[in-house]
């Protein structure tokens, strides 16, 4: 069975993201750029599922700028087996991506795919599901645990009120939660297999995909600011001010 | 045209982000209708035909609808899809599993967790973890849509009166079902409603001394949440964490002990209305965000704090 896991190159976590002068997005000029945090979890869960013995390849996938290689050697340093570039300038909609997966799962038949629950960039939380609505491919999101009972998987997902868990039948696509595992640290002399490791690149127009979209962004602002606080002495300041000042309790 | 809103309700009772949703749904300004799926969910129906602003609600019932599957809900708000301009769901664990599978089935842009209606075609939703917020305009023929509860109110739940129209279900899928859940069971508000939350982060040191925040949280009649940190170290459950990738509140008072205050967790509380910071470290990120901050071990400020409760 193949596993394929999706990789996505975002801003780094620890940077503040800071809006451009002319409100068209985010900078991204010179800052850091690392794997979305989710998709680390994810490349993690297929090779733990690989060394189970319940896999035999873990293609890490990426969709964007030429840059994203750096992010699917990342995933090959971390145990991943091959890498797939689909090569794009346009950020694409949740709805593309998900369009150009089911390109790649239609040529791959994986098993599983695998991909961050949501991206910490545009935070849409969207893809995994598109994919499997497109696909047919069963749909376990915000995934805690992950077992294996034939050809069928029991995931533990997390919800508002606590933790539920389903039944699906492979092909399907999980999307992690934070608990599902963590993640390991790329080794120094896997860093260096990784480079010999194969990546295809495939540019976006050789897919024959529709990436347009409807959604377009009109600007980006920086949230309004909020007004600066007072440090208190103590408890009784605290309780006062909350009383008589805020008024909220 | 008119918009249509999938109704989530457990227990009989229709969630509150769910009249947040119809708050937004009446500022886009079209006839608002609630579809209600379940396996009885007749008294759900009654109470939706009775929210402030509703025109109609349609009632689909099959034993399938019993748990929230995101392949059978999904099937049945697209089968029912015809009419519509917007489709609108609330932006919580359930709704987020079903909308983006609607917008790929409808061909269209998902648009997640908007916090401002601009017009008909135009919202606001936050990105990086809020420190930006995206304005976009949708050219698509139905616009799916997201909705965070806390930027909108809660329409009333009482002055309508709509009718109710069964309608069919759709197709159910034999590849998924539910297995069984584990919920936490807590008198308590429930935390992204709450008008008042108490937090707990790595500082409180393990599960038990979060016994601490429940004591206070009981005095203020408030919810209980958490930081990352806190349920990544087995602290408290994950329906505890707040924050960009957990949930998200905005409570009259926001009360954050032992939390350093990552942008994580800010993304998530950051539009409370009132916020007390109480951490040792007077570094701590938390403190710039705080309208009352006090630098004390939280050992020491929190039985003062609970006595001080009781005067």
């Amino acid at each position: 069975m193949k596993i394929i896991v999706g990789v996505k190159r975002v801003l780094d976590y620890n940077v503040k993201a800071r809006v451009k002068a002319d409100k068209s997005g985010i900078e991204l000029a010179n800052v850091k750029m690392s794997m979305n945090p989710f998709d680390e979890i994810a490349v993690e869960e297929a090779l733990r599922i690989k060394e189970a013995g319940n896999a035999d390849e873990v293609i890490a996938v990426s969709i964007g700028p030429v840059q994203s290689q750096e992010t699917i050697r990342t995933a090959l340093a971390m145990g991943a087996d091959r890498g797939i570039l689909i090569e794009t300038n346009e950020l694409l909609e949740p709805l593309a991506i998900a369009k150009l997966l089911k390109h790649l799962v239609d040529r791959e038949q994986p098993g599983l795919v695998l991909l961050g629950k949501q991206a910490i960039d545009d935070d849409a939380n969207q893809t995994g599901q598109m994919l499997s609505a497109l696909s047919g491919m069963s749909q376990a999101t915000f995934a805690s645990r992950v077992e294996f009972d034939g050809d069928q998987l029991k995931v533990t997902r997390e919800v508002d009120s606590g933790l539920e868990s389903i039944k699906v039948t492979m092909p399907a696509i999980i999307t992690t939660d934070l608990r599902l595992n963590e993640p390991r640290y790329a080794k120094l002399p896997n860093i260096m297999k990784a480079k010999k490791k194969p990546l295809e690149i495939i540019p976006v127009a050789d897919t024959g995909v529709d990436v347009s979209s409807g959604l377009s962004v009109v600007e980006v602002n920086e949230p309004p600011r909020r007004a600066a606080g007072i440090i208190v002495k103590n408890v009784a300041e605290l309780v006062d001010k909350l009383r008589n000042e805020a008024k909220v309790i | 045209m008119s918009t249509l809103i999938l109704v989530e309700h457990e227990d009989g009772n229709i969630r509150p982000a769910t009249l947040s949703v119809v708050t937004a749904a009446a500022a886009i300004g079209q006839e608002i209708h609630l579809l209600v799926a379940g396996s009885g969910a007749e008294e759900v129906a009654a109470k939706a035909a009775a929210i402030a602003g509703v025109g109609k609600v349609l009632l689909a019932k099959h034993d399938a609808y019993a748990h929230e599957l995101a392949e059978n809900l999904s099937a049945l708000v697209v089968r029912h899809a015809d009419g519509y301009s917007h489709i609108l769901f609330a932006a919580t664990a359930a709704g987020k599993n079903v909308m983006p599978r609607v917008a790929a089935l409808l061909d269209v842009s998902g648009i997640s967790d908007i916090i401002e209606v601009r017009g008909e075609d135009t919202f606001v939703r936050p990105i990086y973890a809020g420190n930006a917020l995206a304005t976009v305009r949708s050219s698509d023929p139905v616009k799916v849509i997201s909705v965070r509860s806390t930027a909108f109110d809660a329409a009333a739940e009482e002055g309508g009166t709509a009718s109710v129209e069964a309608v069919d279900a759709a197709e159910i899928s034999d590849k998924v079902s539910f297995v069984g859940q584990e919920l936490s069971q807590s008198d308590r508000p429930e935390l992204t409603s709450a008008s008042i939350v108490v937090s707990g982060g790595r500082g409180m040191q393990n599960g038990e001394n979060f016994s601490m925040l429940d004591d206070i949280a009981g005095k203020l009649n408030a919810a209980v949440g958490a930081s990352r940190a806190a349920v990544d170290a087995g602290f408290v459950p994950n329906e505890y964490q707040v924050g960009q990738t957990g949930k998200v509140v905005a409570p009259d008072l926001y009360l954050a002990v032992g939390i350093s205050g990552a942008i994580q967790h800010l993304a998530g509380m950051k539009d409370s209305k009132v916020i007390v910071a109480i951490n040792k470290d007077e570094e701590a990120p938390i403190f710039q965000v705080a309208d009352y901050g006090l630098v004390a071990d939280l050992f020491d400020a929190l039985p003062e704090l609970s006595a001080a409760l009781d005067s």
